[in-house]
């Protein structure tokens, strides 16, 4: 038999678009994502990250482009083999609220045609430290809790190759959101390949190995240190007590220096192509000229920084 | 276990825990048929004697109206209850195939409705000859009419159950949809209502005429729902 993980990548998509009618949801997507690797997929309200999801998942057929999903052509005759290797965790729980936590689980893992469903229902509930809630009616469970049986549910499936979490930390307060990132920190540590849609950028800077910002469009697809250094320049950022006198005389013809802008009455930002390089001489220069240091450092940019220059601020996608 | 088995069961053994935890709906299933169930009742328990010779056609055919009504009923809840949840697109994200879905949800809504047709069925004939004159219940259960009922009975009740999932499929609102249930049940109530007072005479021919076009109704009914389940459609659509 053939080890799939060995032969390509688990997701791979090729300009794939989907329009309903008139109205574009996503078009010309393009990427891979590797065994292993937790991809996130970022991108403001309606900018087609769902539609995606499940377009992948075979829940609706793409307009246009191509996609293998483990391994298997995304076509239609094939969508039974695609869920068979997949598990996807939509963003609403949509649990049968009469029935208990178990009595959920033990659904789906028929649906999963299991060998050991108990088994397998035991660990996915330990996975969500839901053991000890295993009876309880899912209508009773706070809103973190169901999303924690959501996630169970979608850890039953011992055969997928890809999980899709669909916004899986949406509506959650923080405390609860940090348990959601922490399973999903121990899914990468066992190299689950994970697809994560969200909009919550400090978790996708947390848990991602690559990340794709999508606004209907792909407009950046890198590791998250990769697209801040795309788009931004290095730079370090000087404060002094007081302001330099003539700071050209300071900064001016350093290596690795290209240039300086005052930000602020003594605050400098100093454009860099080599920081490691360019910091110590910055510093000989400060204390050369007698000037009084508060600190020195790297500016750091978030992907937050990426995610608002690429995509804009307060962004929700228009169709097209 | 095979895949298929494992996935009509899953989905079998999750609606009985919700019939379970639900008696409303149980109770529903049984209150409509009590409906249906007084009238003939009263009916063959109150007529004298003289009058078993008059007796034309058989009175407790009124009871097929129960398998066709109750299950389209129960039938419209299987597709759109599980949209309104939330909980259809985690089950289509499954390795499930629609028919196995389908299968399962006809299956779960079919056992209760036929323990409900034949339960009540046998009532009324107990009742029949514990109450009745002797000369009224010799005519009303004559072992064609038992068989009729008996065989009838699964017939009716899936097509009903075709029908219910399939308005189920197109609706959004639960509401609407076991309305249209359970107008889709009246024309084949009405009908019993004919046969019942001889306005339709049934001969032997004719119900087994019936009977196979039944048969191939039930057939078709789950290959039309399952040919036009449209995932997409259900996932996508609000209306």
């Amino acid at each position: 038999m053939i080890d799939r993980r060995t032969t390509g990548p688990a997701l791979s998509v090729e300009k794939l678009g989907k329009q309903f009618g008139d109205r574009v949801a996503f078009e010309d997507v393009t990427f891979d994502v590797g065994y292993g690797e937790v991809f996130g997929f970022l991108g403001p309200n309606g900018a087609g990250k769902t539609t995606t999801v499940r377009a992948l998942s075979t829940l609706i057929s793409p307009t246009s482009g191509s996609a293998m999903v483990a391994g298997i052509p995304l076509l239609p005759e094939n969508g039974v083999r695609i869920r068979e290797r997949i598990s996807v965790m939509p963003e609403s729980p949509g649990l049968y609220e009469r029935l208990t936590v178990a009595e959920n689980l033990e659904c789906f893992a028929g649906l999963c045609a299991l060998s050991d469903a108990r088994h397998q229902i035991g660990r996915a509930l330990r996975e969500v430290k839901l053991e000890d809630r295993a009876n309880e009616p899912c209508g009773k469970l706070s809103k973190g809790l169901r999303q924690r049986v959501n996630l169970a549910r979608a850890l039953l499936n011992d055969h997928a190759d890809v999980i899709f979490l669909d916004e899986p930390t949406s509506g959650l307060d923080p405390a609860a959101s940090r348990e959601v990132h922490d399973l999903i920190d121990g899914l990468r540590q066992r190299g689950v390949t994970i697809f994560l849609t969200t909009h919550r950028l400090e978790e996708a800077e947390r848990l991602c190995d690559r990340v794709a910002l999508l606004n209907t469009t792909l407009r950046a697809l890198g590791r998250p240190d990769e697209l801040r250094e795309r788009l931004f320049a290095k730079t370090l950022a000087v404060r002094t007590v007081n302001p330099i006198p003539v700071p050209d005389d300071v900064f001016g013809g350093l290596p690795a220096v290209d240039g300086w802008r005052q930000d602020g009455a003594a605050t400098y930002v100093i454009t860099v192509s080599d920081s490691v390089v360019a910091a110590p001489h910055v510093t000989r220069a400060l204390a050369a000229s007698g000037a009084d240091v508060l600190s020195i450092g790297e500016s750091h940019h978030s992907l937050e920084d990426v995610y608002l220059e690429l995509i804009g601020e307060g962004t929700e996608a228009v169709p097209q | 276990m095979s895949a298929t088995t494992s996935h009509v069961r899953a989905i079998y053994r999750k609606e009985v825990r919700e019939y379970r935890r639900n008696w409303s709906i149980v109770s529903t299933m049984a209150a409509i048929p009590l409906g249906i169930v007084v009238f003939p009742l009263i009916l063959v328990i109150a007529l004298p004697a003289s009058a078993a010779s008059s007796l034309r056609g058989d009175p407790l055919v009124i009871l097929l109206g129960i398998p066709a009504l109750i299950p389209s009923i129960v039938a419209t809840y299987a597709i759109v209850g599980e949209r309104v949840q939330g909980t259809l697109e985690p089950l289509l994200t499954t390795a499930i195939r629609r028919e196995e879905l389908l299968l399962a949800k006809a299956l779960a809504a079919l056992v209760p409705s036929l323990a409900i047709a034949y339960g009540m069925y046998a009532v009324v004939v107990v009742c029949t000859k514990l109450f009745a004159k002797p000369a009224v219940a010799s005519v009303v259960l004559q072992w064609p009419y038992v068989v009729a009922q008996v065989v009838f009975t699964p017939l009716l009740a899936t097509l009903s159950i075709w029908i219910g999932i399939a308005i189920s499929t197109r609706s959004s609102d639960v509401r609407v949809a076991q309305q249209l249930g359970a107008l889709a049940g009246l024309p084949v109530l009405l009908v019993t209502y004919l046969i019942s007072f001889d306005v339709i005479h049934v001969t032997p021919g004719l119900a087994v005429g019936f009977g196979a076009a039944l048969l191939v109704l039930d057939g078709l009914g789950w290959w039309v729902v399952a040919v036009t389940f449209d995932r997409e459609r259900l996932i996508t659509s609000t209306s």
